[in-house]
């Protein structure tokens, strides 16, 4: 594990579009209403953890971030009065799958991601490694184990150029040492006024951060 | 003035009746009146289709397909058309009843489009000789029908309904634009298979003792689609509502 | 631009270091064409009657086949998302994978018609317009299918459920593309079908993006 360099972002952040407020939201999946009465904004700088139990909607919930799917009612409105839609400017999601092709060797599949996040100088440059994913960089992605896919996948936030983060689980499968990453990494990226909305199971929280728990009538 | 207030008032009316459980009041309203006209204007059609009309001069007693064979032709267009505007409008406005009367019209399309594909190799036994003949109209029809399997298959092929729904107006859409082509395909291909001498259907002018049976088989048609119609998206909004609620009830018990 | 290139690049290489993809596709045309001539009996005149349609009918079952995967795996590991997420309008997405898929499957089949041509007795004059038709016409295919592959994600039994929806819509090619072949083989002007042909691949240019990217987006909903 290197240690991590003072500044692991391969792009600058483009623009300041927070904060993302959420009104009075209520979300449905097929036809059950998930949750309802959603008020919380994002500040930059901020970071807020969502918690809750299976199917209480933490999912749903970055992916409406996202622009993925629409509230049902309410509002979801940056400061400029745009609703989220899916453009890497604003957010950027990273979900429970890696989004990597087995059969594509770690620098193949980053440098797809860098080229594809607009990074076109230098595709997956290893100044911004993070995770320490470089001394795989010939290695198939197929042959690693979850974790280390984890940490490659995880790496696309080091060339990201949104400025809102959504996390779902990104602990899920790191040893201590990767988990710690991730922490860092996102307070890193706080500190350059970025913000994120990270769903966790984990105990313990963060300075700094708010918490939302789901599935509780409120 | 008067017309946009006139659109308006329109447009509100339209609104109002489109709220689900309004709709199913207007629903069970309209349904017994529409069964009836249909049940009354089939049996005037009949009777003037079977007995009244004369046979042709030249197909006989057989010409008496055609009542009920154009008239399924007329209706699985028709319904196909309308299957993809109610899904244009369902994926624009996003309005569950578009989704549901869809979802009610395209497997009644599928089956008058199936009623004219068997009529006519009905009728085609005793004209050509064959049961099937490879005849620009009915290949027409026979690939209107598979458009029909392909929507009714991808709207019933999805957990969430929702899903289904918007994935066949989407198709709906994109075979509406592609029938046209179809049928052109269709025509420039039967001219370059076909031997000039099959022999043509519908003739020439229409006598007016054919005339009047065929427009009222036409019209009962028209009028026995609609009240299934009904039927079948009242049903549709009444399984929603209970998928809705025992969803519902699934989630309270999680809790 | 360079966002195009880069999808289309990553598609290709993918469907290089995979292989079996464009080696599959061309086996299954290979020995469905040469199933023909054990069924219809091994007569020249007969072959050569039915060698358009067959050739054409064919390739088309051979191009279906390989379209399940089209948005599959980039909608199971989660690339999707982050494809429709980025700078790429999804019209676009759809086009460059699309592109890829034909690289990869349509154009083989198209290279390969032409020996299989002579399998079934296709006179040389007709092996240029064979040829020609099949260029014009997989790319419909490959559009068609984005639209059907897209249609279908998630779907249950999606791989017979996209045949169902795509092949009564390819019918206009099959129609010209073979109706071509077969002019060429009879003597009649081949111009006029080939020309459709090309009427309709950038009808599907135009339309089918946009179905397909509408589909994308209700898929990732």
């Amino acid at each position: 594990m290197p240690n991590m360099p003072a500044m692991p972002f391969a792009t600058p952040l483009p623009d300041q579009p927070f904060p993302l407020i959420l009104r009075d939201v209520a979300c449905a999946r097929g036809e059950a209403r998930i949750f309802a009465g959603l008020d919380i904004t994002v500040e930059a700088g901020g970071l807020w953890l969502v918690r809750g139990a299976n199917g209480t909607g933490k999912t749903t919930l970055l992916r409406m971030l996202a622009g993925l799917l629409k509230p049902e009612s309410g509002a979801v409105l940056w400061a400029d009065g745009q609703a989220p839609r899916v453009a890497p400017e604003r957010a950027v999601l990273i979900g429970h799958q890696d989004a990597l092709k087995p059969a594509l060797s770690v620098a193949e599949n980053l440098s797809f991601w860098a080229r594809f996040a607009g990074v076109t100088d230098n595709p997956w440059p290893s100044r911004s490694d993070p995770f320490g994913v470089w001394a795989l960089a010939d290695v198939p992605l197929r042959v690693l184990s979850a974790g280390q896919k984890r940490r490659v996948g995880l790496t696309r936030l080091a060339f990201s150029r949104a400025p809102l983060w959504l996390l779902d689980e990104p602990t899920t499968a790191l040893d201590a040492a990767g988990q710690r990453t991730v922490w860092e990494l996102i307070a890193l990226h706080r500190r350059r006024g970025g913000a994120a909305v990270v769903t966790t199971h984990a105990k313990g929280t963060v300075d700094g951060a708010q918490e939302l728990i789901l599935g509780e009538e409120r | 003035m008067a017309a946009v207030s006139t659109v308006k008032a329109l447009q509100e009316t339209v609104l109002r009746a489109a709220q689900p459980a309004r709709f199913v009041t207007l629903a069970n309203m309209l349904i017994p009146w529409i069964s009836a006209a249909a049940v009354g204007l089939l049996g005037a059609g009949l009777i003037d289709a079977l007995a009244l009309s004369p046979p042709d001069y030249q197909q006989g007693e057989t010409v008496r397909i055609m009542y009920i064979h154009v008239p399924s032709a007329w209706m699985g267009l028709f319904v196909y058309a309308l299957v993809a505007t109610l899904g244009g409008v369902g994926l624009v406005a996003g309005h569950p009843l578009a989704f549901a009367a869809a979802r009610a019209a395209a497997p009644l399309g599928a089956a008058f489009t199936a009623v004219c594909l068997v009529t006519g190799s009905l009728w085609g036994k005793p004209m050509w000789g064959a049961w099937w003949v490879w005849d620009a109209r009915l290949t027409s029809m026979l690939l209107l029908l598979f458009l029909y399997f392909g929507q009714i298959a991808l709207s019933r092929a999805f957990d969430e309904h929702r899903r289904g729904d918007k994935a066949a107006a989407v198709l709906a859409l994109v075979g509406c634009i592609n029938l046209p082509v179809v049928k052109f395909s269709v025509d420039w291909w039967n001219t370059l298979h076909q031997p000039a001498s099959v022999m043509k259907l519908g003739g020439p002018a229409i006598d007016a003792s054919m005339l009047w049976p065929l427009l009222l088989m036409a019209g009962a048609f028209k009028l026995a689609f609609f009240a299934l119609w009904l039927v079948r998206t009242r049903t549709e909004v009444v399984e929603a509502r209970l998928r809705a609620a025992a969803n519902r009830a699934r989630s309270e018990a999680m809790r | 631009m360079s966002v195009f290139l880069a999808v289309l690049k990553r598609d290709l290489l993918l469907a290089l270091r995979d292989g079996a993809g464009t080696w599959t596709v061309l086996g299954f045309f290979t020995i469905a064409v040469a199933v023909f001539p054990l069924g219809v009996g091994p007569e020249p005149e007969v072959l050569r009657r039915v060698a358009p349609g067959v050739l054409w009918a064919m390739a088309l079952l051979s191009a279906l086949l390989s379209l399940d995967t089209l948005f599959e795996a980039d909608y199971r590991d989660g690339s999707l998302e982050a494809l429709l997420a980025g700078q790429l309008v999804p019209e676009l997405l759809v086009l460059a994978k699309a592109c890829a898929h034909w690289i990869a499957t349509g154009l083989p089949l198209t290279l390969a018609a032409p020996a299989l041509g002579i399998f079934l007795h296709l006179p040389t004059e007709a092996m240029p317009v064979l040829f020609a038709s099949l260029l014009l016409g997989t790319p419909v295919l490959s559009l068609l299918g984005a639209v059907g592959a897209a249609l279908s994600l998630g779907a249950r039994r999606a791989t017979v459920l996209l045949a169902v929806m795509v092949l009564p819509l390819a019918v206009p090619v099959l129609v010209f593309g073979a109706g071509a072949v077969e002019s060429a083989q009879t003597g009649l002007a081949v111009g006029p079908s080939l020309l459709i042909l090309g009427g309709v691949a950038l009808c599907a240019l135009a339309v089918c993006p946009v179905a397909a990217a509408a589909a994308l987006r209700q898929a990732v909903e």
